[in-house]
C-alpha cells in the first residue's frame, strides 16, 4: 500500500479518476508542465495530455466560469485556484451560476465541477496566501464545501467530490500538505460526503474542528487525556451541508462542546455549528459552547500568524473552562 | 519605429434603412436568400415583436414580472436563430426572444420565467442551450467551456454567445475573448450593440471606435454589421459560424442596432434618452425595413404581410393562454433542484415549511 502525504493523495485521487473516466479534466494556472505550485497536478499533463490538463490564462473568473460550460456539456472539470486569496474573482461565477444551474433549469443542466484551492495559514506565505474564508462559501445554497484533514480523507473525499453531481468547493489545508504520510490504498474508493468523521472517542467533551486545526485539536485531546479528560474529536470534513446528527449525538453524550477553527470568529462555520447545537441540542448542554478561533482581524503577515491561529494551549484552556461547569 | 501589426474592422450593410438592396439578387441567391426565406425571416421578427408587445401588456396588467423587451433588435436575434444548427449551443443574455423561439423554446416557457415561475428555463426542445443570463457578461465564460468541450471531443459544433454593449466593459467579457483566442475555440461572439446599457450610452461605455475591435486583443477577428439588416446579419453570421465549425477559431460580430423599448418594464428611458434619437432610430428599425423591401420587390403582398401578423397574434395569444392556465408550482419547487439528492437539512427545512403552510 503506498504512503501518501495529503498533497500526494490529492494527486493520486485526480490521477485515479482521470484514468477511469475520460470526462474528468483538470484546469488551472500552472497545472500543466509545472504540476501546480504545490505539485497537486504533478505528472497529470504528461499522462493525460494538454487537452485534458489545461494551463489556463491567468484569469480566475475564466477558470470557474468555463468549468460551468464544461460541466453543462457533461464533462467533470476539476479546477484549481492557486491560493484561496485569489478565489474571489472566481466566486462570482461559482455563486451566481454554478450553485444554481441545476435549480434554474429544473435539472436540465447541472454543474458537476470541483473547485480546488489550498487555504489557511502557517506556512509563512506572503499576503493574501493564508486566509480561511470557508464560511463565505458555506453560506451559498447549492454547493458543497469539503475540507480534508488527512491524506486518506483527502483521497477519499476528493474522489467523492469529483463524482458528486453538484458543484463542490474542495479546500486543502496547505499547512499539512506534507506534514504526515500515511498508507492509503489507491483503489478508487470514495468516502461519503455530508458526514463528519469521529477521530477520537470520548465522553467528557466534544471537540469539533476541520482542516489543519485538527492537528492542534487532536494534540489537545491527548494532553487532556493525560489529565483524565476524555475528549471526543470530530472532523467536520463536510462544511456544507453539515452533518448535524453526528454533532448532536456527540454533544448529547458529552454535554460540552468546543469548536476549533482557524477562520475569523464572527460569522464563521463555528458560529453555524454553535447555532445548530443551540437550536437542537440545548438541553444536552452542561456548559456554554466555546469557540477557539482566529480573530476578526485581517490575517496578519507571517510574523504574527502564530498569534492569530489557535494553539494547543488555547484549546486546552477552553476545554478546561467548559469542564468547570 | 516600425509598424509591427495593423488591424482593420469591416462593416457590412446589404439592406439599408431605406430598404435599398446593396448587393445583387444573384448574390442573395448564392447565400440561399430568396423571397421565401425572407418572408420566413419577417415572420420570426414579427413574432418576437408581437410577443414583446404582449409581454409588456401582461406586465402592465399584473400578469408578468419585470420584462426586458427586445424591440428593435429582432433582425440580429432572428439571424442567429436561423444560422445556427440545432446541435450547436446557444448561450443567451436576456433579450434573445427570436433566437430562442427559433431554437425551440416555447413562448410560454419564456413567460413562465419572467412570470416568476421556476419551470421556465427547463426548455422542452433546445435542451443543451443555456438559460437566460441576468448578470452581465458572465455567460461569455460559459461559452468557453461549452466550446472547449466541442474541441476536446472533436465535434463539429459551434457555441454562439450573445451580450450587449455594456457587457463589453466587463472583465468576464475580456477573459472570454482572451481564452477563446488562446485555444482557437469554435465560438461566435455576438455583441448586440443597442446603444444603451440601461441609461449609459455607448460613448460613455468605451472610447473604442468599435466594440468589434475588442476581438483583436483576443487574437482574432471582429466585424460590425448593421444589426437591423436581415440580410447582412444572416450572411455574416453564416460565414462566422461556418468558419468556427471548420476549426478556424472564434470571431466576433458587433451588431449595430437600437433598443426601441425601455431597458425593462421597470425603467423609463425618457429620463435619459433624447426623443429625437429614438425617432431617428425608429426610421432604421428592422421589421418595417424588410416589409418595405418585400413589398417593393413584390416578394409579398400587403395582405400576405397582414396574414403573417394575424398568425403571430394568434400564436402569441395561444401561448399566453397556456401560460395563464399552468397549474401553480408547489412550494417544494424551490427545494427540489438545489442538489441532485436533497440533503438532510433541506429536507428538514422543507418539512418545517410544509407543516407551517398546512
Amino acid at each position: 500500500m503506498p504512503e501518501f502525504t495529503l498533497i500526494e493523495a490529492v494527486n493520486a485521487a485526480m490521477d485515479y479518476e482521470m484514468s477511469v473516466d475520460d470526462n474528468v479534466i483538470v484546469l488551472g494556472e500552472d497545472v500543466g508542465a509545472n504540476g501546480g505550485v504545490f505539485r497537486a497536478t504533478d505528472n497529470l499533463q504528461q499522462k493525460y495530455g494538454e487537452l485534458r490538463v489545461i494551463d489556463t490564462p491567468l484569469a480566475e473568473s475564466l477558470i470557474s466560469g468555463m468549468s460551468i460550460g464544461l460541466a453543462a456539456q457533461g464533462l467533470k472539470p476539476i479546477a484549481e485556484i492557486q491560493f484561496m486569496g485569489f478565489i474571489y474573482a472566481a466566486f462570482d461565477q461559482f455563486l451566481c451560476h454554478a450553485s444554481r444551474m441545476r435549480n434554474r433549469t429544473r435539472g436540465r443542466l447541472s454543474c458537476p465541477m470541483v473547485l480546488r484551492a489550498p487555504y489557511g495559514g502557517g506556512i509563512h506565505a506572503p499576503e493574501h496566501h493564508s486566509e480561511s474564508t470557508e464560511a463565505i462559501f458555506a453560506h451559498v445554497p447549492g454547493i458543497r464545501v469539503v475540507i480534508p484533514s488527512s491524506p486518506a480523507r483527502a483521497y477519499g473525499l476528493l474522489l467523492a467530490a469529483i463524482r458528486d453531481p453538484d458543484p463542490v468547493l474542495f479546500l486543502e489545508p496547505k499547512r499539512i500538505y506534507r506534514a504526515q504520510s500515511e498508507q492509503v490504498e489507491n483503489n478508487g474508493i470514495a468516502l461519503p460526503l455530508d458526514v463528519c468523521f469521529t477521530l477520537r472517542q470520548g465522553h467528557n467533551l466534544t471537540l469539533i474542528s476541520w482542516g489543519a486545526m485538527l492537528t492542534e485539536t487532536l494534540a489537545a485531546a491527548e494532553k487532556l487525556s493525560e489529565e483524565g479528560i476524555e475528549a471526543e474529536v470530530i472532523d467536520l470534513a463536510s462544511i456544507k451541508p453539515i452533518d448535524k446528527s453526528t454533532i448532536l449525538d456527540s454533544v448529547e453524550k458529552t454535554g460540552r462542546c468546543v469548536i476549533v477553527c482557524e477562520a475569523a470568529k464572527s460569522g464563521s462555520v463555528a458560529a453555524e455549528i454553535s447555532a445548530i447545537i443551540a437550536e437542537e441540542g440545548l438541553t444536552s448542554l452542561l456548559a456554554p459552547i466555546l469557540r477557539v478561533s482566529g480573530h476578526d482581524t485581517v490575517m496578519p503577515l507571517f510574523k504574527l500568524e502564530q498569534q492569530y491561529m489557535p494553539s494547543v494551549e488555547q484549546v486546552i484552556t477552553a476545554a478546561k473552562k467548559v469542564m468547570e461547569y | 519605429m516600425t509598424t509591427i501589426a495593423e488591424f482593420s474592422v469591416q462593416y457590412s450593410q446589404f439592406l439599408d434603412s431605406k430598404s435599398t438592396l446593396k448587393i445583387t439578387e444573384e448574390q442573395l441567391a448564392s447565400h440561399g436568400i430568396n423571397a421565401d426565406t425572407l418572408l420566413i425571416f419577417y415572420k420570426h421578427m414579427l413574432l418576437s415583436r408581437t410577443f414583446d408587445t404582449k409581454a409588456i401588456a401582461l406586465q402592465r396588467t399584473g400578469r408578468l414580472g419585470t420584462y426586458p423587451a427586445c424591440i428593435g433588435q429582432e433582425a440580429i436575434s432572428t439571424a442567429i436563430g436561423l444560422t445556427m444548427r440545432s446541435e450547436d449551443v446557444f448561450i443567451p443574455y436576456y433579450r434573445d426572444v427570436s433566437t430562442l423561439l427559433i431554437r425551440g423554446t416555447k413562448m410560454e416557457e419564456l413567460l413562465l420565467y419572467w412570470g416568476g415561475d421556476e419551470r421556465g428555463m427547463d426548455y422542452s426542445v433546445n435542451r443543451e442551450d443555456f438559460p437566460l443570463n441576468v448578470p452581465i457578461a458572465s455567460q461569455c465564460l460559459h461559452s468557453i467551456g461549452v466550446a472547449y468541450a466541442f474541441k476536446l471531443r472533436q465535434q463539429p459544433r459551434v457555441a454562439v454567445v450573445v451580450c450587449g454593449d455594456g457587457a463589453t466593459s466587463e472583465g468576464d467579457f475580456y477573459e472570454a475573448l482572451n481564452a477563446a483566442g488562446v485555444w482557437q475555440l469554435p465560438i461566435v461572439f455576438v455583441v448586440i450593440n443597442n446603444q444603451w446599457a440601461i441609461s449609459v450610452p455607448r460613448d460613455k461605455q468605451s472610447r473604442c471606435e468599435t466594440l468589434a475591435q475588442k476581438a483583436i486583443a483576443g487574437g482574432f477577428s471582429g466585424e460590425q454589421v448593421d444589426g437591423n439588416d436581415c440580410i447582412a446579419t444572416q450572411i455574416q453570421l453564416e460565414k462566422a459560424i461556418a468558419s468556427a465549425r471548420a476549426g478556424n477559431g472564434p470571431h466576433l460580430i458587433e451588431a449595430i442596432t437600437y433598443r426601441l423599448s425601455d431597458h425593462t418594464t421597470a425603467d423609463d428611458a425618457n429620463r435619459y434618452r433624447p426623443i429625437q434619437e429614438l425617432e431617428q432610430a425608429q426610421a432604421r428599425e428592422p421589421i418595417q425595413r424588410l416589409a418595405n423591401f418585400l413589398l417593393e420587390r413584390k416578394y409579398a403582398s400587403e395582405s400576405q404581410l397582414k396574414e403573417v401578423q394575424t398568425q403571430c397574434t394568434q400564436a402569441v395569444e395561444e401561448s399566453v393562454q397556456r401560460y395563464l392556465d399552468m397549474p401553480p408550482q408547489p412550494t417544494s419547487a424551490m427545494f427540489e433542484y438545489m442538489y441532485q439528492e436533497m440533503p438532510e437539512q433541506l429536507q428538514q427545512q422543507l418539512s418545517q415549511l410544509s407543516s407551517h403552510r398546512e
